[in-house]
């Protein structure tokens, strides 16, 4: 069986050629030009951030051969040979992961519930005034934008060196991001149960108790254990800035090269981090299935 | 107008059991897991310490270190945070663009679709996972420890931490590929490469794109903090300032990240809708 491939007159034939080539030559300028513009930018970046290939590349084998030194127990051996001597404080590490745990379970329990108070505030169609939305908005947006560890460096002065600063620094952080969730789930909420609540002369608090909350309680639970997850990995390196938390070790660990206890520690917090994720991962799609897996 | 016909409980009761009678675990499970929740959460406050005594000192305190922030005022110093913003952006476009070049061929290697066999793909995914696993600012500090403090080791940090989240999203990205393409490559007898380069890219790049101005983004949030310990940029002179309690200079600071990041936000989500068209990038 054979197929005719029937082609086009000359003249037409020209016609979309040249055409075809010009849509692909613009194209290809336009992305040529981004490159060039984003080669530029780079090259200024380069500039700007003092990157020197030469350092790099001398001291490349020293990245190498700084997991090779934390990798090796004072004795010489690697630290997998002697378990026992490489993870010694075992006691103390977990005590602080503990804290660690704890640090980000309180922030976020505070922050959610802030958010929780909050969101209504916050949401185009619950509320109650235009001004108040601005204001709780640009409060929560401030909230979400500085960093935590910024927070907590100055909770740190404020409160105190120890973990108090760095649940503080959390639960503020928490409250921005979950409180703009939030709000976006009851922003995407069924109206008409709230017209079914005012109908019968409920305040506006009865609306949102009644008519909202059983709506929305799901999509919170679920933001609120992503937030845990991200928490714990914030309240791991609280303790660069003193406020709490296993990270006082490691920094220490760090800087004075102790070089097997970092990788121990590294390695306890590694696996907490994996064992929180797939608890709340399973969690998560217990209770509200999986599509909130992700 | 007819009168409401009267709902005889009892019959409904008899006919909807599951309504009326719920079991008894499914009627104490939310009670319960509120009473546990408040239980961890009371064990913590008394674990980390939180008196009320100190909670309130600690807020009048902070209270007195917001009114000394006001008004923010750079001093004699507003060039040098020019320059350290500037350093900052550059750490995050710098660090980011190193991340994705360097992700790229690695999440070939971890997309199921490219690498079937299940014995290469696992080891990939968890040095994936692991360095994911280990903070920004944890990767600053060793990366100082290497290149020495500044700037560079703050690019570095936050290659190495991109790397891996780069890695699994990209991963991610081909998996969701649309197949037809790259069988229509090799029914034309392409190679494997060709494959890739003709079938698999032109269908990811956008994707890529949008993650990667994502993640520009997000890394300005990061590159601010990575100073903190030592490794170069605006953070470095906001942890300065506030150790020496130079409030006004703080608060100035921070009003700066601020409007670097709104700006920073606002550029490359025109970017991302000119790239990929108004879709969600996640």
């Amino acid at each position: 069986m054979t197929i005719a491939v029937s082609i086009l007159p000359e003249q037409q034939l020209a016609a979309l050629n040249a055409a075809y080539r010009q849509a692909v030559s613009r194209r290809r300028l336009r992305l040529l030009l981004g490159a060039a513009i984003f080669a530029a930018a780079l090259v200024l970046a380069a500039i700007g951030a003092e990157v020197n290939l030469r350092t790099l590349f001398t001291y490349f084998g020293n990245f190498i051969s700084y997991f090779d030194r934390i990798l090796t127990l004072d004795s010489g051996q690697r630290v997998w040979t002697d378990v026992g001597e490489w993870l010694w404080g075992w006691r103390k590490w977990l005590k602080m992961l503990g804290e660690t745990l704890l640090i980000s379970y309180v922030g976020t329990l505070i922050g959610a519930t802030f958010a929780f108070c909050l969101n209504f505030f916050a949401a185009e169609n619950t509320s109650p005034s235009p001004w108040l939305r601005f204001v709780v908005r640009r409060l929560l947006e401030f909230a979400r934008t500085v960093p935590g560890i910024v927070f907590a460096l100055v909770f740190v002065i404020a409160f105190g060196l120890g973990p108090m600063a760095g649940v503080l620094a959390i639960a503020i952080h928490s409250t921005g991001a979950l409180g703009k969730l939030f709000s976006e789930i009851v922003e995407n909420a069924d109206m008409k149960p709230v017209e079914g609540i005012r109908s019968t002369g409920a305040s506006w608090l009865s609306c949102m108790r009644f008519a909202i909350v059983p709506q929305v309680t799901a999509g919170y639970a679920s933001y609120a254990l992503l937030r845990f997850e991200i928490n714990v990995r914030e309240a791991s390196v609280m303790g660069f800035v003193g406020a709490g938390g296993i990270g006082q070790e490691l920094v220490v660990a760090i800087r004075k090269f102790y070089y097997s206890d970092v990788s121990a520690i590294l390695l306890t917090i590694i696996v907490t981090v994996f064992i929180i994720d797939i608890t709340t991962g399973w969690l998560r799609g217990r209770l509200f299935g999986k599509d909130a897996r992700t | 107008m007819t009168k409401p016909q009267q709902v005889d409980t009892r019959e409904m009761r008899a006919r909807y059991p599951d309504v009326f009678d719920r079991p008894a675990s499914a009627r104490l499970a939310t009670p319960v897991m509120i009473v546990a929740a408040f239980a961890i959460l009371t064990y913590g406050l008394v674990d980390l310490d939180f008196s009320p005594s100190r909670f309130f000192a600690g807020l009048s305190q902070l209270g007195w270190i917001s009114l000394m922030m006001i008004p923010p005022d750079p001093g004699s110093s507003l060039p040098i945070y020019l320059k350290a913003l500037g350093e900052t952006l550059s750490i995050a476009l710098l660090g980011t663009t190193l991340a994705a070049v360097f992700a790229l061929p690695v999440s070939l290697l971890a997309a199921r679709n490219i690498v079937p066999s299940n014995i290469l793909r696992f080891p990939i995914r968890r040095f994936l996972d692991s360095i994911r696993g280990v903070d920004t600012l944890i990767w600053a500090l060793v990366w100082i420890n290497v290149v020495g403090l500044g700037p560079f080791a703050g690019v570095l940090a936050i290659a190495v931490s991109d790397f891996g989240a780069f890695g699994k999203l990209f991963s991610e990205a081909i998996e969701g590929a649309d197949q037809k393409q790259v069988e229509g490559i090799r029914a034309s007898g392409g190679s494997a490469l060709h494959e890739i380069r003709f079938g698999l890219l032109p269908q990811v790049l956008p994707v890529i794109a949008g993650q990667v101005l994502y993640f520009i983004e997000s890394n300005t949030r990061s590159a601010t903090i990575i100073g903190i310990v030592g490794a170069g940029g605006i953070g470095l002179q906001l942890a300065e300032q506030i150790r020496v309690l130079e409030w006004q200079k703080v608060s100035f600071l921070i009003l700066m990240i601020l409007v670097a990041v709104a700006a920073i936000d606002f550029i490359s989500g025109k970017l991302r809708f000119a790239i990929i068209g108004r879709r969600a990038v996640a």
